[in-house]
């Protein structure tokens, strides 16, 4: 560790480590430099020349954002010329500034605003006309205002350095100078809207949002995005019961500013008016609009008629990848003990339960990865998936451990995946040849010679590099189950220093699923049910019989329903139907389909009882990210007519005659905090907003067959069945690219 | 009546060093440059160690043509010896400044001069790669560069092994597409490396960090013109040229109000009233001098009573003025200095790159305040509001651009308050009145 450096600012000794710059260092003793251009994380500018300060020793003023600090270095940032400069550079920005104040969206957290109040003047001496320029649409979601723009090229620098999409570029000159897309008048890029957020002013608006509000008529509420694995932080902007923004606002969580698209614009599905707004009862073929007790009392009696008739094994329950925790962990417990069965089962998106048991068996359960590992590591591996569509913040937070800190970037992939770009090696093999390189890589099979495009020498070259480096970690998506799981983390723990994994699911609760057991052999916290111990732990904390035998898995459960010997099928927050592209005659042998859903969805259709189920914005609980990072929803606004599938749930229960004394959602957590391993959290954590790792550990039954984990691959503008009802996400010319285009 | 399509009109005051060769027919060509002392120098430096090629500049007192006057050798010897890297020579032909057209005659009548110049700043800093960075206007001039780069290939003074001396050297043109910016070394290597032309933050320096990430030097055209002449003749000869510090001759541009206006090879430290009226012919028509604009219209101006002062570096500087570019512009006892004024800004106004506030928006505010005052009536605070502006852009500019703007601006508003004076109490400007009556 080199010496720190000591210098004074205004007469406060601070002390810094090297290479430190001015403008940081002035933070750390509560000075602010004020800045437009300065940006942590970005290219230095320059630009804006706001923070500007005098220097002993230097004849001119000096740019704290672009200057190192160095030993001795005196600095003093409150005088009358540094004040003076300040107050000239606010007079010049605001020579061609509309000051539309009244009007702009910025108007209330703008930082030229904010500037002026505290370092500018009232009056100007510009007597001369101001330029004028009208505003362009540059696409259905970013609108640019040049009269308002400061020029700080925030805009231009994420979208290089943090998106590496390269939308953005400088048009024209001087006083003149604006900016423009990179190909042609539109842009042509993810729709991140970052450029939206980073903008100081309100130059940059957003589709959604510009001239609703005013930015202090709204309620704030911090909460997780829905959308996929990453969990990004979000603060949704609720005015009179509507949604009308997202962005991460106080830049906190493991997000930092980062929002994707469908972050950023994609929560307008609920606001959809063709969301759910009353149950539906099927009566004489057709639904119908019914109450909500009609509804759950006729589902239980059907319950029970079924049950009565035909045993515990007629009936199956299919659950979700972006209900909370809590709801997930109620749903097992009212399958397994309200309804007897173990035929419960969701889509699983990656294989956690291998992951688990593999790093368990390894003793290594220490070894899950966090986000901000993944952002910190020095050396990535990446085999499979696209982060880029799949997992824009892991994407994103690749590329800045790349850019920041120089990390490598190793890819094996079938498909030219944009983060290639970033890659020190790129190991493209032939379709669905990613198994079969872990395989290799892990000498437990020997490689095809055309497995990929530079034989077999790519993938030794692969695997030297790899053993130079240390702390690598590993992500790998779909394609990498079962088994090959297992060799994976076998072979990555021989790696020197701390290897981490990250198995890469889809949705906003993928992992979740997995470790509240909504599998048909596991009980949550990966405990098997074969496990007589687990089992007894799960009865007496129940007070009731948990069956022994293992469930159908989803695929058999579809089959049973085929055969006949499934008659009710319950199914919560899913859309097997079209995820699993089921023909309409899969599910009519079915006494009783019961869905708790947003929207009519395929499955929707067929059901005989449809109630509609509260969004994420309308309800509170956890969520864990794919990483194992719990994190907590907060419910921001009501939607008349729905119910969380919580409350749904303590009210079949309820009509089951159950006593659960379940309050709140919050009842729910402590009980999965005692009883669910790996799960032991601090609550207080988790209440202020952070993101709680886990680590869970147990020996979950092998994976039965290969085509139970499957991606859906959706792309940075599709998010499984939710999309469909974003206005947002759908107006953008991007959408109808190709999956895979790289921007 | 002087013939303007050749600015080398010739005086006897002249000390010929750099133009030497300009009268011969055919200068350009490489025979007429190898007949005549060409690529000799060349061959004297491979007999010497890169650091003592590096010495011999620094002796000389050559200092940076291009405006800023910096020490060349002292540049030089700026680039790491011990580097992975590869290193670049720049020669930077993007001759923009207003008043200033050396360079152009440089590279018409002796390109060799000048490649002879890179590859022996290569050699120095023992960099294999060379580019002459040439302003788009100066299209034409790429082609007479073109040429004479084919025949000095043709005959091994470039490529690998230059006269056998083992040392490789490659040089390409590039052409910029418009913009005075491209002038500063910074944003010249930013379109040289097909960005856009702004300037970067310094530190670090190009020595250090500059073409590619590169150590890389960047010199003026009539900079590196001097270098064969340098070695040629040795630093002390070049030193003993001009006046201590300010070593050699100069290039100077004499235009505007004059009589014989065109290119002049002067000493150093030739004063500059001689320079007017003996090398110049005085001002034209027989008029008073008003106002001279020393090395470039980025120079604070002089007034008539200022021009007894030799132009070098320094004793410019010491009058609180710059010697800049050599580009000596004279303006006459009719020209309205508030026009004269805003000619300036204009240029200002529309070159600054945009990158900075105080540049972008200050010049363009000068521009319009001094438009409206001296077309459409002006207000008694104006005066003072542009010397603030000017103030407020002088010394905050990322780049010398804003400088470049706010001298200037600042001198006329001193040394001529009274003509806005006059403005004001007229209501109009006093000089196109005069203008209207004569004709």
């Amino acid at each position: 560790m080199a010496e720190p450096i000591k210098l004074s600012i205004d007469g406060k000794p601070v002390t810094v480590p090297p290479g430190t710059l001015l403008i940081e260092a002035a933070k750390q003793v509560g000075i602010e430099v004020p800045s437009f251009c300065y940006y942590p994380g970005l290219s230095l500018q320059g630009a804006c020349r706001m923070c500007l300060v005098a220097i002993e020793k230097m004849p001119k003023l000096q740019t704290a954002c672009t200057t190192v600090v160095t030993n001795g270095m005196v600095v003093h940032t409150d005088t009358p010329e540094v004040a003076n400069t300040r107050k000239s550079m606010l007079e010049f920005l605001l020579t061609n500034h509309p000051l539309d104040c009244p009007v702009c969206d910025k108007g209330g957290e703008c930082e030229l605003q904010d500037a002026v109040f505290r370092y500018g003047a009232a009056e100007t001496r510009f007597l001369e006309g101001k330029l004028h320029e009208e505003e362009k649409k540059f696409s259905n979601l970013v609108y640019y205002d040049r009269p308002r723009c400061i020029l700080c090229f925030r805009c231009i620098r994420v979208c290089d350095e943090g998106m590496d999409v390269n939308a953005y570029g400088i048009g024209f000159r001087a006083a003149h100078s604006e900016i423009i897309p990179n190909r042609g008048e539109q842009l042509e890029c993810e729709e991140c809207g970052m450029c939206i957020d980073i903008c100081p002013v309100g130059a940059l608006t957003s589709g959604t949002y510009r001239y609703k509000t005013r930015p202090w008529e709204v309620t704030y509420t911090g909460t997780i995005c829905n959308h996929c694995g990453d969990g990004c932080r979000t603060t949704l902007s609720v005015r009179n019961n509507v949604v009308i923004r997202a962005n991460n606002r106080d830049h906190s969580g493991l997000n930092g500013e980062f929002l994707c698209v469908k972050g950023r614009f994609g929560w307008d599905f609920v606001n959809s008016e063709r969301r759910l707004k009353s149950p539906l009862l099927r009566k004489n073929g057709k639904q119908e609009e019914a109450s909500w007790e009609e509804a759950l009392t006729f589902t239980v009696e059907r319950l029970k008629t079924i049950l009565a008739e035909h045993g515990p094994g007629a009936v199956a329950v299919i659950g979700s990848n972006r209900t909370t925790n809590e709801e997930d962990y109620l749903l097992q417990r009212f399958a397994r003990t309200v309804l007897g069965t173990n035929d419960i089962d969701h889509h699983r998106t990656a294989d956690f339960s291998s992951l688990v048991r593999a790093l368990t068996e390894a003793g290594a359960t220490d070894r899950y990865a966090t986000i901000e590992d993944i952002s910190a590591a020095k050396s990535l591996l990446l085999i499979g998936n696209d982060p880029t569509h799949q997992h824009p913040l892991i994407a994103y937070q690749i590329r800045q451990a790349v850019r920041q800190h120089g990390a490598r970037l190793y890819i094996v992939n079938s498909r030219e995946i944009k983060l290639r770009r970033q890659s020190s090696q790129y190991l493209q093999v032939k379709p669905q040849g990613e198994a079969e390189a872990v395989r290799a890589l892990a000498g437990q099979a020997p490689a095809a010679q055309d497995l990929c495009a530079g034989g077999t020498g790519a993938l030794t070259a692969l695997a030297d590099a790899l053993k130079k480096e240390s702390d690598t970690v590993i992500l790998f998506g779909d394609e990498i189950q079962g088994q090959t799981v297992n060799d994976l983390v076998t072979c990555g723990l021989t790696l020197p220093g701390k290897t981490r994994f990250v198995a890469l699911g889809d949705y906003a609760n993928s992992r979740g699923a997995a470790d509240m057991g909504l599998l048909p052999d596991t009980l949550p916290g990966y405990q098997p049910l074969s496990n007589e111990k687990a089992r007894e732990r799960m009865e007496s904390a129940w007070a009731a019989k948990i069956p022994a035998a293992p469930g159908r898995n989803i695929r058999s459960i579809f089959e049973g329903i085929r055969a006949g010997e499934i008659k009710a099928l319950l199914v919560f927050g899913a859309n097997p139907v079209k995820t699993f592209g089921l023909d309409n005659a899969a599910l009519t042998g079915l006494q009783l389909l019961f869905v708790a859903e947003l929207f009519r969805t395929e499955t929707a259709e067929l059901a005989n009882v449809v109630v509609p189920a509260a969004s994420f914005a309308e309800k509170s609980g956890t969520v864990t990210n794919t990483c194992g990072e719990v994190q907590a929803l907060k419910r921001t606004m009501r939607q008349a007519g729905t119910r969380s599938d919580l409350e749904i749930l303590l009210a079949l229960a309820r009509l089951f005659g159950q006593r659960w004394t379940y309050q709140s959602p919050e009842d729910v957590l402590r009980e999965i905090i005692a009883l669910v391993p790996g799960y032991d959290i601090p609550l207080p954590s988790l209440l202020v907003g952070r993101a709680v790792p886990t680590h869970p550990e147990g020996r979950p039954p092998a994976l039965e067959r290969p085509d139970l984990v499957f991606s859906s691959r959706d792309s940075l503008f599709t998010s499984g069945t939710l999309s469909r009802y974003s206005w947002a996400l759908n107006s953008v010319d991007e959408a109808k690219k190709p999956y895979g285009h790289a921007f | 009546m002087a013939d303007y399509r050749n600015p080398m009109l010739g005086s006897p005051l002249e000390v010929k060093v750099l133009t030497r060769r300009f009268d011969l027919a055919n200068s350009a060509s490489i025979a007429v440059y190898v007949a005549h002392e060409g690529y000799q120098a060349l061959k004297k430096a491979f007999g010497m160690k890169p650091d003592e090629v590096i010495n011999e500049v620094k002796k000389s007192n050559l200092r940076g043509r291009g405006g800023a006057g910096f020490n060349a050798g002292m540049k030089w010897s700026f680039v790491p010896g011990q580097t992975t890297k590869p290193k670049y020579v720049v020669s930077n032909a993007d001759e923009s400044e207003p008043g200033t057209c050396k360079d152009r005659v440089l590279m018409e009548y002796d390109p060799h001069q000048l490649i002879e110049g890179i590859v022996i700043a290569g050699y120095a800093i023992q960099s294999h790669q060379g580019y002459i960075y040439i302003r788009g206007e100066y299209r034409y001039l790429m082609d007479i560069l073109d040429r004479a780069i084919e025949e000095a290939y043709a005959q091994g003074y470039l490529g690998k092994n230059i006269l056998g001396s083992g040392f490789d050297f490659d040089l390409a043109t590039h052409t910029g597409a418009g913009a005075y910016e491209c002038g500063e070394e910074t944003a010249l290597l930013n379109s040289l490396e097909g960005l856009r032309g702004y300037p970067r933050v310094k530190p670090p320096f190009p020595a250090l960090i500059g073409l590619y990430g590169c150590p890389t030097i960047i010199n003026n055209v009539e900079t590196l013109s001097n270098v064969p002449h340098i070695i040629s003749h040795g630093g002390d000869w070049y030193a003993k040229l001009g006046t201590p510090n300010n070593g050699g001759t100069r290039l100077f541009c004499l235009s505007g109000h004059i009589e014989r206006p065109g290119i002049y090879e002067l000493p150093m430290g030739f004063p500059l009233r001689q320079m007017i009226e003996d090398v110049g012919g005085g001002v034209w028509h027989g008029k008073k001098l008003k106002c001279v604009i020393p090395g470039g219209s980025s120079c604070p101006v002089l007034t008539a009573d200022e021009i007894d002062v030799p132009m070098d570096f320094d004793s410019l500087a010491r009058i609180g003025s710059m010697l800049g570019s050599g580009g000596v512009v004279i303006l006459d006892e009719d020209t309205c200095m508030v026009k004269a004024a805003w000619r300036i800004m204009k240029f200002y106004a529309h070159e600054s790159c945009g990158w900075c506030v105080p540049c972008r928006e200050g010049t363009h505010w000068l521009k319009t305040l001094l438009e409206r005052f001296h077309s459409d009536g002006g207000m008694p605070d104006d005066p003072d509001t542009a010397l603030d502006v000017s103030y407020n852009i002088l010394g905050k500019t990322l780049c010398p651009l804003g400088d470049a703007a706010a001298m200037p601006m600042i001198s006329i508003l001193k040394k001529f308050r009274h003509e806005f004076e006059e403005h004001l109490k007229l209501g109009s400007c006093p000089y196109e009145k005069r203008a209207v009556n004569v004709a």
